[in-house]
């Protein structure tokens, strides 16, 4: 599985293949919109707003889920100094640093209908707040500082220490009170999404998921042909 | 089998992690009063120091056949089922306030059972589905 991922077979990946992909992710984007916009009931009491949910609870998925892969990436990366480690984090971050930002817009956009106010400084929406925030401090360690070595040992701990954030994302709801409600779907308890509106949500996160795989994959390509240049370069 | 370096960091992250555990929890311990959004009429009943000053939120079900509607005020009874309290608001509530449904009021409290908000919240719970599934649950119900 992990073999997949080395430079050789990354290099090996044609353009036809992530031509495929897009045409998948065209299909899968356009059912799940379909779907989610026209099929869809209303909800009862939220009426049409709660179509926002089927952009929001994907990207904030694929948000943390990016997240967990850097941040174990990172791990790997200190522990066995591996050097893909390093290029997979940074290809995975540009995706998170998105997803979380619809996040965080698209419930905000969610909470003025609803809950009657655009923000509020509650446990959930102040952890995924946070998470931005990480996001943007490893970005910008790899932009900032110039010499590869101190750059990557830097971000690894950024995300090391952000992983700590994640759980607190998750449990927010259920140990605190807060204004966000809990996770309709768990893997204890039965859905509290009716499933006419389950099924879009699923092919909307499946389409992100995609549409995410797709991007990683192109960045992850780009990365790797960046390495090898720069290391070219030292060797003259 | 593992090298001894690869050992000794393997250990340093791991202890780096206890240490950052223990530390997380006990600032989110001690930071529990802040992080909690809003308060249920039992814990405002339950508590011994409570200042009238402050700004406070409390939250819970809006009571049924409880919305007393004047003018531009409004009456009603937030309950946890078991304590209530009766709030008082001046001004427009969100459309998802209705009787029976969670509500998060933001103001001071004027005694342990009396509270002037300035701000109403609707909150929505983790349930989604079509009008006519809920029609249907309320009519088996009944």
């Amino acid at each position: 599985m992990l073999k997949k991922l080395f430079p050789n077979k990354i290099l090996s990946i044609k353009n036809k293949t992530i031509n495929n992909l897009i045409v998948l992710l065209a299909i899968v984007i356009a059912i799940g919109l379909f779907y989610s916009l026209i099929i869809s009931p209303p909800d009862y009491i939220q009426g049409d707003s709660v179509r926002i949910m089927y952009v929001h609870v994907p990207s904030s998925f694929i948000a943390i889920g990016c997240f967990a892969f850097i941040g174990i990436a990172s791990v790997l990366n200190l522990v066995f100094k591996n050097k893909l480690m390093p290029l997979l984090a940074k290809s995975l971050s540009g995706i998170g640093f998105i997803f979380s930002i619809i996040s965080i817009v698209t419930g905000s956009l969610w909470g003025k209908p609803t809950w009657g106010i655009w923000w509020v400084w509650d446990a959930r929406l102040t952890s995924m707040t946070i998470l931005l925030l990480f996001y943007i401090a490893y970005i910008l360690t790899w932009k900032f500082i110039k010499k590869y070595e101190d750059a990557n040992k830097i971000s690894s701990v950024i995300a090391i220490v952000g992983l700590f954030n994640l759980p607190i994302i998750k449990y927010s709801v259920d140990w605190w009170e807060t204004l966000h409600q809990p996770s309709s779907i768990t893997l204890t308890s039965a859905p509290t999404i009716h499933y006419t509106m389950l099924i879009p949500l699923i092919i909307m996160f499946l389409g992100m998921l995609i549409y995410s795989v797709i991007i990683f994959l192109m960045k992850y390509k780009t990365e790797i042909i960046k390495f090898k240049l720069s290391n070219k370069k030292k060797i003259k | 089998m593992l090298v001894k370096k690869v050992k000794s960091r393997i250990l340093f992250l791991f202890l780096l992690f206890i240490s950052f555990s223990i530390i997380i929890f006990v600032i989110l311990k001690s930071l529990e009063e802040n992080v909690v959004y809003f308060l249920s009429p039992t814990e405002i009943f339950n508590k011994t120091d409570i200042s009238l000053n402050k700004k406070i939120r409390i939250g819970g079900l809006v009571k049924i056949n409880s919305i007393n509607k004047k003018n531009t005020s409004i009456n009603f009874i937030i309950t946890d089922l078991k304590n209530e309290i009766i709030v008082t608001y001046e001004g427009l509530v969100p459309n998802l306030f209705a009787e029976g449904k969670g509500v998060i009021a933001e103001g001071n409290l004027k005694d342990k059972k009396y509270f002037l908000a300035k701000k109403i919240l609707a909150k929505h719970d983790e349930n989604y589905m079509p009008p006519e599934v809920k029609k249907a649950l309320e009519n088996t119900n009944n």
